[in-house]
């Protein structure tokens, strides 16, 4: 184990570790924690001065006027809206294209992957004008699903790579015997390598969550109204308005930021294993 | 019909398997990269009749005074962002310990990734904001005056990459985290009992070993550092004067906003972003392709 294990180490090392863990900690949320007070901190405070003290009372309503006052309630429901069939899509056509390149050998196969892989790393302004225009062409500018579409396409790039490399992991016995019995290729999929996708599917499920619920460009080219706008280009919107309003900007903040984080503390394991796919061999 | 099926399942099912993904693909990403390219030749307001005007995009771009700033801010953020490897690979050797609660510790070391880059924004331009901002009255405390650093056409794009590093950071950090998990145990001891430690034994048997963490977490970080529009939008909007516009951010600005609807200019922009994030992608598909093929 790297580094050497603080229990073999000095009293006095063991003793440092222990209290710099937690410092090390406070300064690196320093930020956030900062974010988190003044979301509870009363207007009166910061009209008095009171930038950082203790607050004089803990004023929840910061958070009720956000939602009396904004249409918060509204963005985080388009949000879900947008977020929920973005990620049934993109883990539905993953498992497909992902099953297709991991156990058939055909001509242009790595090509295709490989296709897949980079598509998923090209910048989003190059894809902006087009997908656009596509958009509007459908009638779909400012709707749910001219948002969730274009997500669940591009999100199929990064998908395929997990799914594939998954599927490419699993006993290949398992399909050769299947074969063998001369059961259909689709049965294969459904009967065979769907149940083993498991925990593929959770990883991808919360990663893609996040992803998009975190997505802000597109958010901001596709939707234009209050109706539509997902919860990051709405706060975007508020921001632009609550000039100095740093309590409310604050409560706003972490509303945005708990169901994503929410997502992660339930879902820690298949997060983190989602994420670090490729980092070990 | 079903004899033929049956023959020939094999090499039809991949084709019925990648249909409904492929087509979505293509249409919504292969497809428009090509648009976007063939856009960048016209001058179009996105609405009227588009006019060919061969390569006057580029060569206005040459040019422009803006997108020399975009271009010198979009090195200052590939250079920069690299520090989040090794300081992520700080952080994880720092936790990768097994006492009471390093659970905990290790989630919330890395919380800022999980949060929205626009959040990360609010956070940082609430940090750094005049007269409110926690960062701004440290400054005057101990300096006597404070500094608004997103007002300062200086220090702007600094203060940005700042806020985009925290996130960044905590990413590499986990990657590493999972890394390390899996160093080999039996080699370590050996270079122990050869007498290797600190930094003789991180860079002669840890690094080398953690190379497929070392690798993603570049990858992601020059993409990262490359797709920078979130946080500039939402802590400057480019300003000010646009001293922090970054392609990405200039590209937007140009296609759709009050700056006028010019979709060839901005197309050609784009075109210039890709070209630059082609020669990572082209190294990174590289590499991969020498693995797959390898084995």
């Amino acid at each position: 184990m790297f580094p050497r294990p603080i229990q073999q180490t000095s009293k006095a090392t063991q003793w440092m570790y222990s209290i710099a863990l937690p410092v090390a900690l406070f300064l690196w949320l320093f930020p956030l924690i900062g974010v988190a007070v003044t979301s509870v901190r009363p207007a009166s405070d910061l009209a008095q001065g009171n930038y950082f003290g203790i607050p004089s009372y803990l004023a929840f309503e910061n958070y009720a006027d956000v939602f009396r006052n904004t249409p918060m309630a509204r963005y985080i429901l388009n949000s879900f809206i947008v977020t929920i069939p973005t990620v049934i899509g993109a883990v539905t056509l993953s498992l497909m294209t992902g099953f297709a390149l991991a156990v058939y050998k055909f001509k242009g196969n790595l090509l295709l992957f490989f296709m897949f892989v980079a598509g998923n790393f090209v910048p989003f302004q190059i894809l902006m004008v087009p997908v656009r225009d596509l958009t509007l062409g459908l009638g779909m500018y400012n709707t749910y699903w001219g948002l969730a579409l274009f997500h669940i396409a591009f999100q199929t790039g990064f998908c395929t790579l997990f799914m594939r490399n998954f599927i490419k992991a699993l006993p290949f016995e398992l399909i050769e015997a299947a074969r063998v019995e001369g059961v259909a290729e689709w049965r294969i999929f459904w009967y065979i390598v769907l149940p083993l996708m498991r925990p593929a599917i959770a990883a991808l499920s919360v990663l893609i969550f996040t992803f998009i619920w975190n997505d802000f460009f597109w958010a901001t080219v596709l939707t234009t109204s209050a109706d539509t706008q997902p919860i990051t280009a709405g706060l975007s919107s508020l921001n632009g308005q609550w000039v100095a309003a740093w309590h409310l900007v604050s409560a706003g903040s972490i509303l945005a930021a708990l169901p994503p984080v929410a997502m992660f503390f339930l879902m820690q394991k298949h997060f983190i294993a989602g994420l670090t796919l490729g980092a070990v061999k | 019909m079903s004899a033929y099926w049956k023959a020939n399942q094999r090499r039809l099912a991949p084709w019925i398997f990648l249909a409904p993904g492929l087509l979505m693909f293509a249409v919504y990403v292969i497809i428009p990269i090509f648009q976007s390219m063939w856009i960048s030749f016209y001058d179009w307001d996105g609405m009227g009749e588009a006019k060919w005007i061969g390569l006057q995009n580029y060569a206005e771009m040459t040019s422009d005074p803006n997108m020399v700033t975009s271009f010198k801010n979009n090195l200052i953020w590939l250079a920069l962002y690299m520090l989040a490897v090794p300081a992520g690979l700080f952080i994880a050797i720092f936790l990768n310990q097994t006492v009471r609660g390093i659970r905990l510790y290790k989630s919330l070391f890395f919380f800022p990734f999980v949060i929205s880059q626009v959040v990360v924004g609010l956070i940082f331009s609430w940090f750094y904001a005049p007269n409110f901002g926690l960062l701004y009255n440290v400054i005057e405390w101990a300096t006597g005056k404070g500094v608004a650093i997103l007002a300062d056409p200086d220090l702007v794009t600094y203060g940005i990459i700042a806020a985009g590093l925290w996130p960044q950071i905590a990413y590499v950090m986990i990657l590493y985290l999972t890394g390390l998990n899996n160093v080999a145990p039996d080699q370590v001891e050996a270079a122990r009992l050869d007498g290797a430690k600190g930094w003789r034994m991180l860079w002669y048997v840890i690094i080398p070993q953690l190379r497929p963490a070392t690798f993603i977490a570049v990858v992601v970080t020059v993409i990262g550092a490359l797709r920078s529009f979130d946080l500039v939008s939402i802590m400057t909007s480019g300003g000010p004067f646009g001293s922090s516009r970054v392609l990405s951010y200039y590209m937007y600005e140009t296609a759709l906003s009050e700056y006028g609807y010019r979709m060839g200019y901005g197309a050609a922009i784009a075109v210039v972003l890709f070209a630059i994030m082609m020669v990572f992608i082209s190294g990174f598909i590289w590499k991969m392709w020498r693995d797959e093929t390898d084995r």
